[in-house]
């Protein structure tokens, strides 16, 4: 079914921790997670031809020929992403269409999410601006004069709204969200590297825990950390060559609308549907065909909503969908089977990576103890921002 | 990086663009760009964006509308705003269209619901690097 052009061949992805004392660059993380991709693959590092980066804060300019240069590479494909959360999973696809229209055969699409040395040393730069604006405190941006001082900074306020509202609209109560986070956390307990990895909690333990922003409360929202993840797209013919099964990247879409919540056109309405609807009308299947679901999770809301916009129940029903399923991995809907960020942790860029990579490690039969019966059909959705940056992918055994 | 009021708090830096609402709103003006083709349309900028075109006028809105979708913020996301939570950040929809965000004062956090009528305000801070008092939009129940 669908596209057979493109195959994640290979992945990488470093035990998530909320300190990181291993004082390393982006550029030199790039070449480590390079050569792990190499290993894991088990293809050639002379195979490789491009690569996908958000940036790197040693060469805030000209990232991309400062990454060709430090890993050696005389490259095809050099490009630089930024979707926030989505940026992983809107990487994929875009190097499995430039390999496609044939620019190039093995991409390294590589999301580093490392403190940088210089603020591991006593004298800490000041920094000029905070991330958790996220750009939204430049001059000029309408976020700084409308946004920051009203309040409406990070994330939460903005996924609390969207919760808040959907409870009003549709009836929603809390212990059907909170059940969301305790099946993830239950998918964690089954993956020794998960930040949250032997620590278990109930529906009532998160309706519990302090409220951040109404209605999500703490053990709804992701537990930010430090970490790392890469995938190796290539070529169906080079994936067939890889030590493991390839994952085809059978369909993609991407969609966004907004930058702030304010002028999303819908807030029950994102654009994780386009995006959706194109990557399966691309596949050549529907939501019913999913083995799994690798779902972007910053909070539980975003899972309830993003499962509603791709069309695997309708919108309104997906308090009906989270109570009637189950979500661990050995349960009947399996979702953010290796506990998603909500229990593997959100290391930084890489939050959105582990989602492709788990469903990778799914349909090759290496997810250990948490791995599904039968996994051959994965959809991944990564998104950024406020339900805005929106990309969905269908990876697909060979 | 954002500019700050004395207090600490984060306050709009007006941009040339951004000039003429700022400046009536220190007044309590309400201003609305307006294109003729697709009516109102915020926040301010150069074009349209339905049809980006430049023909645009501004025009005093009424400062009403309802609460859309709102969150008691219990911790200051703003690191600036830190020690003025809980507060209540709301989407609010304005009689002439348009959708904006702003805090919601004159009110206890609790007693505010999804579709009350609200008034704007502007409320002036004096920035810390001097200049005019800067106005910054809330929105309070509407008698
Ligand atoms: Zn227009």
């Amino acid at each position: 079914m669908g596209k057979r052009a493109a195959a994640i061949a290979g992945v990488s992805e470093w035990k998530p921790a909320r300190r990181w004392d291993e004082a390393m660059f982006d550029l030199d993380a790039f070449a480590r997670l390079g050569a792990e991709l190499i290993d894991d693959s088990g293809l050639d590092r002379a195979d490789v031809d491009g690569f996908c980066v958000v940036g790197a804060r040693e060469a805030p300019a000209l990232a991309p020929s400062a990454v060709a240069e430090h890993l050696g590479l005389r490259s095809r494909f050099n490009e630089r992403v930024d979707l926030g959360g989505a940026t992983p999973a809107g990487m994929v696809w875009r190097a499995a269409a430039a390999i496609e229209v044939g620019i190039c055969q093995a991409v390294l699409v590589m999301c580093p999410a490392i403190p940088r040395p210089s603020q591991q040393a006593r004298d800490r730069p000041q920094t000029s601006s905070r991330p958790v604006y996220m750009g939204g405190d430049a001059w000029g941006s309408p976020q700084a004069q409308f946004e920051v001082p009203a309040g409406l900074v990070g994330a939460t306020p903005s996924y609390a709204m969207i919760a808040r509202l959907y409870m009003e609209t549709f009836g929603l109560d809390e212990a059907t969200l909170a059940k969301i986070a305790v099946e993830q956390r239950y998918n964690a307990l089954a993956n020794p590297d998960a930040i949250f990895y032997g620590r278990p909690i109930t529906v009532d333990e998160v309706l519990a825990s302090p409220m951040i922003a109404d209605p999500l409360k703490l053990l709804e929202i992701v537990m930010p950390c430090f970490g790392g993840a890469a995938v190796l797209v290539t070529s169906a013919d080079l994936a067939r060559r890889a030590r493991h099964r390839p994952a085809m990247i059978s369909g993609f879409g991407e969609e966004m609308t907004h930058r702030s919540l304010t002028s999303m056109p819908d807030l029950l309405d994102s654009p994780v549907r386009g995006a959706a609807a194109r990557a399966f009308a691309m596949a050549g299947t529907t939501p019913a065909a999913m083995d799994s679901a690798q779902i972007y999770d910053c909070y539980t809301i975003t899972v309830l909503r993003s499962l509603e916009d791709a069309g695997f129940c309708r919108v309104g029903e997906g308090g009906a969908f989270v109570r009637e399923h189950d979500f661990r991995y050995d349960g009947d809907f399996p979702v953010n089977t290796n506990g998603g960020q909500l229990g593997f942790g959100q290391a930084g860029i890489s939050g959105g990576m582990t989602h492709v990579i788990e469903a990778v490690r799914q349909i090759q039969g290496r997810a250990g103890q948490r791995q599904q019966r039968k996994c051959d059909l994965a959809f991944v959705n990564g998104n950024g921002g406020m339900m805005s940056e929106q990309v969905s992918l269908i990876l697909e055994g060979a | 990086m954002v500019r700050l009021a004395r207090d600490g708090r984060s306050i709009p830096e007006p941009t040339p663009v951004t000039a003429p609402f700022f400046k009536a709103a220190a007044d309590g003006r309400f201003l609305l760009q307006t294109c003729p083709r697709d009516g109102a349309f915020f926040y301010p900028r150069a074009r349209c964006p339905k049809c980006w075109r430049a023909d645009w006028s501004w025009a005093e809105a009424s400062g009403q509308g309802k609460i859309h979708a709102f969150t008691i913020d219990r911790i200051g996301h703003d690191p600036t705003q830190k020690e003025l939570a809980p507060f209540v950040i709301a989407l609010v929809d304005l009689e002439e269209g348009p959708r904006a965000v702003a805090q919601i004062v004159e009110c206890e956090a609790e007693a505010v619901r999804a579709g009350m009528p609200v008034k704007a305000v502007f409320d002036l801070f004096q920035p810390a690097d001097g200049g005019d008092p800067t106005p910054i939009l809330r929105f309070r129940p509407a008698a």
